[in-house]
C-alpha cells in the first residue's frame, strides 16, 4: 500500500517562537499513502511541525520538500494538501453542503460534478440527508464529519489533521478512529495526524513520530514504539512503563537493585548506565519463594479488562497488570522474563 | 434579592422620558388645537413642500452612509489587521471625534470651510483661487460623514476583529487567495457588523438638524431641522408631532428591513 517514494521531507526544520524553540533540527520523511502520527506532550511542536507543511508558519531554518521541491514560498491555497482543524473551522455563514463545496466551487467545476461529489462524500462520512442544515446546528461529531468532507473532498495528496477527534467522548473518538483509518485505506490518502493520545497514535498509524520539547525522539511503526522504546521518555509517553535507573554488565545481562537479570540487548559498553524499561503487563506474579524478587500487593484496582496492582518490593514500587487478583498486603514474588527487559541509554544521548 | 430590581430606576427613566414623550407625540400629531381629533396635521405632512424636505433628508441620508461605508469598511478591515494590533495611536484618531460634542465638531467644521475660513485662506495664500464651499450640498454632506464616520467603523472592526483566523486559514487552505478569501469568508462573515454599522449611521443621518443649517447656510433644510422649526420656531406642537410620527414610523420600517438581512441578530442593530 504506502509507496517508496518519500511525499514530504523535512530537513533540519527549527523554528523558534521569541526566545521559545518550538522545533530544533527536525528530520523526517513521509511516504506516499502513510498514515503518520506527530505524537507528543502539548507544547512538543507537533502542531507547529504540522503547520509549517500546511504552509501557515514558516521554518526560520531548514527546508520542507514536496516531491522533492522546496515549497517555502508556496502559499497555503497552492498546495496540494488540505487541513481538518483543531475546532473544525468550519464557515458558519455557508450550510453543510457549500461548506464541503467551498474548495470545489473555487475550481471552477461545473455544479453537476460539484454534487456528485459532495454527495459521494456525505456518505463516506454517514451524513447524507444534512446538506441544507446550519453548520451551527450540528453536534461536535457531526461538524468533525463535515470537517473531514470538506478537506477530502478536493481529493488532496496529503490530509493534515490537528488533533481532530479531541472536543469528542470517548466513544465515538473510538468510532472515528476506525473511520478516519478506513476512509485513509480506502482513498489511498497520506495522512499527517497530530495527537497527544498515545491509544489514538497506536491504534491508528503506520509511523509514529513522538516528539518531546521540539526534537523527534523516535520513528517507528507503532509495535516497534510500543515494544522498543528507545528512550525513557518514550517508553513513558507510550503506555505504562516501570523505569529503573541500572546498569548493563554485558550483553545479555544487566543488573538492577543490586541484582543480575538476563536480558536480550546488546551493543552497550561494559557497566554502562542505563534506564530498564518493563511493562506492566509483562511483570508475572508468581509463588513468593519461585519470583526473581518478592515483594508485597500494596494497592490493588479494578481495570476493566485487567487488574492493577503496585507491588512493593525492597527498593522500587513495581506497577503490574494482571487478570487474576491478588489482595492486599500479599506476600508475592515477581519474575520477568529476559524478551522484556528493555534497555535504553540514558536521556541525553541517542 | 430579585435581579429586576435594579433594572427599576432605568425603567422610570423610560416611562418619564422615552414612553410619555411619545404618547404625547402621538397625542399632538392626532389633534388640533382645540384638542379635538384630527388628521388635518397629519395630511399637511404629504405637502409637496414638505416631501420635498423628507426626499432630500433620505438623499442625503443615503449617500451618507454610502460614503461613510466606502470610507468606514476599509479602515475598519486595516484596523483589525494582524500587523496593525499592537499600534492603537490611529484607532483613537478615528474615535476622537466621537469624544466630543457634535455641535463643537460642526462649528469647527463650519470655520474651516467659510468663505474666509482656515482652507480658502490658505489656498489664497498659496496663490489660488478661493473655493465657496459653505453653503453647498457637499458641506453638508462632509460635516454628515465626518460626525458619523466612527459609528460605521466601530461596528464593522469589531465584527472583524472576533472573526476567528482558523476560519481564514480553513479558506487559504481549501485554495482561496487573498481576494477570495475577502469575497467569501471575510465579507460575509462581517455582514452583520456593516450592518449593524449601516443602521447606525443611516438613521441618526436621516434625521440629522443643525448640520444642515450651519454648513448648508439654510440652503438645504432636512427633516429634522423642520420638526426642530415647528416646535422652536413656529410653536406648532402640532405638526411638528405629526412630522415626528411620519419620521419614527420611517426608522421603524428601516430596521426591520435591516433586521430582515441579519436574521439571526448578530449585528444587534436593535
Amino acid at each position: 500500500m504506502i509507496e517508496d517514494t518519500h511525499l514530504i521531507e523535512l530537513k533540519g526544520v527549527s523554528r523558534t517562537f521569541g526566545d521559545t524553540p518550538a522545533l530544533k533540527n527536525i528530520n523526517l520523511y513521509i511516504r506516499k499513502r502513510e498514515f503518520v502520527t506527530l505524537l507528543g506532550p502539548s507544547g512538543c511542536g507537533k502542531t507547529t511541525m504540522l503547520r509549517i507543511i500546511g504552509g501557515f508558519e514558516y521554518a526560520d531554518e531548514g527546508q520542507v520538500l514536496f516531491e522533492g521541491r522546496d515549497i517555502a514560498n508556496v502559499p497555503p491555497y497552492k498546495r496540494r494538501i488540505n487541513t481538518v482543524f483543531q475546532k473544525y473551522a468550519l464557515f458558519t455563514h455557508l450550510n453543510v453542503y457549500d461548506n464541503i463545496a467551498f474548495g470545489l466551487n473555487l475550481r471552477k467545476m461545473p455544479k453537476d460534478e460539484i454534487a456528485r461529489r459532495v454527495g459521494r462524500m456525505l456518505r463516506l462520512v454517514k451524513m447524507e440527508g444534512y446538506e441544507k442544515r446550519s453548520v451551527d446546528s450540528l453536534s461536535g461529531g457531526q461538524q468533525q464529519r463535515i470537517a473531514i468532507a470538506r478537506a477530502l473532498v478536493n481529493e488532496p495528496e496529503v490530509l493534515l489533521l490537528d488533533e481532530p477527534l479531541g472536543a469528542l467522548d470517548l466513544k465515538l473518538r473510538r468510532e472515528m478512529q476506525l473511520e478516519l483509518k478506513s476512509m485513509q485505506q480506502q482513498l489511498g490518502i497520506t495522512f499527517i495526524y497530530v495527537t497527544h493520545d498515545q491509544e489514538e497514535a497506536l491504534t491508528m498509524s503506520d509511523t509514529v513520530v513522538v516528539m518531546n520539547h521540539g526534537c523527534i525522539q523516535q520513528i517507528g511503526d507503532p509495535k516497534r514504539i510500543y515494544d522498543e522504546p528507545k528512550n525513557a521518555f518514550v517508553a513513558d509517553f507510550i503506555g505504562e512503563s516501570n523505569i529503573i535507573a541500572g546498569t548493563m554488565i554485558e550483553d545479555e545481562l544487566c543488573e538492577m537493585f543490586g541484582q543480575e537479570f538476563p536480558c536480550v540487548d546488546e551493543g552497550f559498553a561494559p557497566n554502562e548506565p542505563v534506564d530498564i524499561v518493563v511493562r506492566p503487563e509483562d511483570v508475572m506474579v508468581v509463588g513468593e519463594d519461585v519470583g526473581q524478587l518478592a515483594g508485597e500487593v500494596t494497592s490493588v484496582i479494578f481495570k476493566g479488562v485487567h487488574y492493577e496492582m503496585m507491588i512493593r518490593t525492597d527498593a522500587f514500587t513495581w506497577k503490574v497488570h494482571s487478570t487474576t487478583m491478588q489482595p492486599v498486603g500479599t506476600r508475592v514474588g515477581l519474575t520477568i522474563v529476559p524478551f522484556n527487559i528493555h534497555i535504553m541509554h540514558k536521556a541525553g544521548g541517542q | 434579592m430579585k435581579r429586576s430590581w435594579f433594572a427599576y430606576p432605568y425603567s422610570l427613566w423610560m416611562v418619564i422620558f422615552t414612553i410619555a414623550p411619545m404618547i404625547f407625540v402621538v397625542y399632538f400629531a392626532l389633534t388640533d388645537t382645540s384638542g379635538a381629533l384630527s388628521l388635518a396635521n397629519m395630511a399637511a405632512v404629504g405637502q409637496e413642500t414638505y416631501l420635498k424636505i423628507l426626499w432630500r433628508s433620505l438623499y442625503l441620508a443615503l449617500i451618507c452612509t454610502v460614503i461613510c461605508l466606502l470610507l468606514g469598511y476599509p479602515a475598519a478591515y486595516f484596523l483589525a489587521s494582524r500587523d496593525f494590533n499592537r499600534n492603537q495611536t490611529l484607532f483613537v484618531l478615528i474615535l476622537l471625534p466621537m469624544w466630543m460634542n457634535f455641535l463643537l465638531r460642526t462649528y469647527a467644521m463650519m470655520s474651516l470651510m467659510e468663505n474666509s475660513g482656515i482652507i480658502n485662506t490658505l489656498l489664497k495664500a498659496m496663490g489660488l483661487e478661493p473655493v465657496r464651499m459653505i453653503g453647498t450640498e457637499g458641506a453638508v454632506l462632509v460635516g454628515m460623514v465626518y460626525n458619523f464616520l466612527p459609528f460605521m467603523v466601530l461596528p464593522i472592526h469589531t465584527s472583524l476583529k472576533k472573526m476567528d483566523q482558523r476560519v481564514i486559514e480553513a479558506a487559504e487552505d481549501l485554495g482561496a487567495n487573498p481576494a477570495q478569501v475577502f469575497r467569501r469568508v471575510t465579507l460575509p462573515l462581517s455582514l452583520p457588523g456593516v450592518i449593524s454599522g449601516i443602521t447606525m449611521v443611516f438613521m441618526p443621518a436621516v434625521t440629522t438638524f443643525a448640520i444642515s443649517r450651519l454648513l448648508g447656510s439654510g440652503n438645504f433644510m432636512m427633516f429634522g431641522d423642520l420638526i426642530d422649526k415647528q416646535f422652536l420656531e413656529l410653536n406648532n406642537w402640532h405638526f411638528g408631532s405629526s412630522l415626528s410620527l411620519v419620521m419614527m414610523a420611517l426608522i421603524i420600517v428601516s430596521i426591520s428591513l435591516l433586521n430582515k438581512a441579519d436574521p439571526k441578530g448578530e449585528g444587534s442593530a436593535m
